[in-house]
């Protein structure tokens, strides 16, 4: 298929582990630079788009979900075998998504309040990100990821140059986009001032505070804002309640989560070694798949 | 795991026949099939989904419904407005909260948006490469290259009206509980108005073309479910009704359907209380609702002379879904030049214990939510039924039809062909909970000719 160009097409494929699809949709999403992309790249692997498959090689991989069965845990370092580059996207793959809340709890009771044979269910007690379980060349961060920072990431890898992703906090693209801070002026809480950009301060322009999507900015002092809060006159758990989201899991949001009682609706139990044996086997000096103490539980 | 499409694997010579599809593909999420054929006869028809549980309505306990808008949207990517839509009703009904009619209007709008997102995503990019013989519509794009960008055109339209009203295309941050954290204004919207007229003839141009698709041949009609309402083409309200003169109030799913776990699957499937397979989405709303199509889509529907078809073979399911991305377009169309911002875009409400459940008609069908919620309005019990799930017990019926129609053929297309049959129900496996894995296994051992 590859025709006698001057430079070879390089392989890309797009796999999956737990996750919504939102973020390899975004590649669907790019509808102007679509065809384009899939004449300059061999799109060898999309099983979303296309019934043509392959196991590999791959020069680059873009991976979606967090690690969150056995199965997967498994497959994803078959997948780094085969990847000279791996791209992890989105909140799920960097940090253990929305699901990753569960690792705050015991997992059979999880099961058994969603299905009536929780037997029948193969997971793992955790969903952790891929860096947990595999070296990790480049992440694009967002719940889902931003088209423009894919684009730049395609673009760059096309002509082998480093991807050019700004790194700021969302609070940084308000103020250059004039917005007013939702904060200051209406006393909504913001994750905005810790939370890396890359969504144009999406929630402070519609009006709302951001949830913190696109996961903690470098260095961010999320204990502070959380502090913050409670000056503020928030309890804990509303604290708490604010960074539990889709990148709760991230090591500085888990941090403050833990300091105010754990996220909503956590059961008292926890993840632990005994509701599945296959949770700490991988576990990464990172400690994704491990629990801390969790602080005070409620 | 890969690469093993199509393989035929001989279990005992001359006794077992086996087809096998590693992964069923161009659909979301991961999942496989199982079949066994006793001589011409299906005895049995599985559809396993191994899309990874991510406990979400575990998830949602001790949220807010603000908070839950925001959950659930993540359960699919590709229809994050119905999760964003079924859920606000819910809590709107609920805490009794009346919403201003420009916002009423601009859920509509929103919810128009998806379905053109989602419906020219299907019909092109993930169903059409089946009618025309090619693994995707990238590779298509190389003989069909007009097809394949008036597809991303519509689709564009579609994302671009969604990231106007939410900020962007896949999980939009604008619905809240009582409203919009923020509503357009009018000029927000002018260009892309003016784009829906170009819009509205590539949809009319899209139900003409996949009218002439050859399917498959299936006769299989089976009951419909599907939101009514008397005025209007059903997205957010209504009652649920089928074709068996059921007739509920949205919320009330439970009263007559139920969800069973079986084993070897991670999505609950649901029945009617006695049992019954039913089916939701495009081909269901096409027969329960097709007086309230926009009149250009009833039209093109008309036009095409499939209506009686469409009720009956799934294949043809391709045609209900442009019908309705015509009726989306026009509708979209219709919204834009009556809009008036409202005087607010949130009207404010008081949280209060009690069960807060709504359906809305996702791109895939019914979605019905319901949530136990206290007094602080946190929820602490949680019950979300896709249309995915609801439609497996639809998906297994069909293919237990259709397989003997096609046990002649050669393996490979044979399992294409189901393969195919799959596909035309746009199943959602990441919304059931993703992996399609098609086994057929001949009990009386007539090897595969294939």
């Amino acid at each position: 298929m590859p025709t006698a160009a001057a430079r070879p097409r390089l392989r890309v494929g797009v796999a999956k582990m737990a996750s919504c699809d939102g973020c390899q949709l975004t590649l669907l999403d790019l509808e102007d630079e679509l065809l384009g992309l899939a004449e300059r790249f061999e799109i060898v692997e999309f099983p979303e788009a296309s019934s043509a498959r392959s196991a590999g090689p791959f020069d680059v991989l873009l991976v979606e979900g967090s690690v969150s069965t056995a199965d997967q845990a498994v497959e994803i370092v078959e997948l780094r075998k085969q990847a000279k580059r791996m791209v992890t996207i989105g909140a799920c793959a960097n940090h253990g998504g929305i699901q990753a809340l569960r690792n705050w709890s015991d997992h059979d009771a999880f099961r058994a309040a969603v299905y009536a044979h929780p037997e029948y269910i193969e997971s793992l007690a955790t969903a952790t990100p891929v860096s947990d379980y595999v070296t990790v060349d480049a992440e694009l961060n967002g719940c889902p990821i931003s088209p423009i920072q894919l684009r730049e990431l395609l673009a760059s890898v096309a002509i082998g140059r480093r991807p050019q992703i700004r790194e700021e906090s969302v609070c940084l693209a308000c103020k250059r986009r004039s917005v007013v801070c939702v904060m200051v002026s209406q006393g909504i809480p913001c994750l905005g001032p810790v939370t890396q950009s890359g969504c144009g301060a999406l929630c402070p322009r519609f009006g709302r505070g951001c949830y913190g999507c696109y996961g903690p900015k470098e260095q961010a002092n999320a204990a502070g804002l959380g502090r913050a809060f409670e000056y503020g006159g928030r309890e804990g758990a509303e604290v708490s309640r604010l960074f539990a989201g889709f990148t709760g899991w991230a090591p500085p949001f888990r941090e403050v989560i833990d300091a105010h009682g754990g996220p909503p609706g956590r059961t008292n139990g926890r993840a632990n070694d005994q509701t599945n044996g296959q949770a700490s086997d991988h576990a990464s000096d990172g400690g994704g798949a491990r629990m801390e103490d969790p602080g005070h539980a409620r | 795991m890969h690469g093993d499409d199509g393989m035929v694997a001989v279990g005992e010579p001359a006794t077992e026949r086996e087809f096998k599809v590693g992964y069923l593909t161009r659909v979301e999420g991961e999942g496989t099939l199982q079949l066994r054929v006793r001589g011409r006869e299906v005895v049995e028809a599985r559809l396993k989904i191994f899309e990874a549980p991510r406990y979400f309505e575990r998830l949602v306990v001790g949220r807010t419904g603000d908070e839950v808008i925001d959950i659930v949207a993540r359960i699919c990517g590709i229809c994050p407005i119905a999760y964003q839509m079924s859920a606000v009703h819910g809590f709107e009904h609920l805490y009794r909260v009346e919403i201003d009619p420009s916002v009423r209007a601009l859920r509509r709008l929103l919810y128009c948006a998806e379905w053109i997102q989602s419906h020219a995503l299907h019909v092109y990019l993930l169903h059409a490469p089946d009618f025309l013989g090619y693994p995707s519509a990238l590779a298509m794009a190389a003989d069909h290259r007009a097809v394949v960008e008036q597809g991303l055109a519509i689709k564009r339209v579609g994302n671009r009206l969604i990231t106007a009203l939410g900020g962007r295309p896949v999980h939009p941050i604008s619905v809240r509980v009582g409203g919009f954290s923020r509503v357009p204004r009018r000029r927000e919207l002018d260009d892309i108005r003016h784009e829906l007229d170009t819009t509205v003839e590539q949809s009319l141009a899209t139900v003409r073309l996949v009218a002439g698709w050859e399917p498959p041949a299936l006769q299989h009609p089976q009951p419909l479910v599907a939101l009514r309402h008397p005025a209007e083409y059903p997205y957010n309200d209504g009652r649920i009704v089928s074709s068996d003169g059921l007739d509920l109030d949205p919320g009330a799913w439970g009263d007559a359907f139920e969800e069973h776990h079986l084993e070897g699957t991670n999505a609950l499937h649901a029945r009617t209380h006695d049992g019954q397979v039913y089916l939701l989405g495009p081909t269901a709303r096409i027969a329960l609702a097709s007086e309230q199509l926009h009149p250009l889509a009833a039209e093109a529907l008309a036009e095409t002379g499939l209506q009686d078809e469409i009720r009956t073979n799934i294949h043809r399911s391709i045609v209900a879904r442009a019908v309705e991305l015509l009726h989306a377009v026009a509708e979209a169309r219709d919204v834009i030049d009556a809009y008036r911002p409202p005087s607010e875009p949130r009207v404010p409400f008081t949280p209060r214990a009690g069960v807060a459940a709504w359906s809305t008609e996702a791109p895939r069908g019914l979605l019905h939510h319901r949530y136990e919620v206290d007094e602080q309005g946190h929820v602490t019990h949680a019950q979300i039924v896709p249309p995915t799930s609801q439609n497996q017990g639809a998906i297994e019926a069909d293919l237990a039809a259709f397989a003997p129609t096609v046990l002649d053929l050669p393996h490979t297309e044979a399992t294409h062909q189901m393969e195919m049959l799959i596909r035309a129900y746009d199943p959602c496996i990441s919304c059931a909970t993703h992996f399609l894995d098609l086994r057929i296994i001949d009990d009386r051992g007539k090897e595969g000719t294939g």
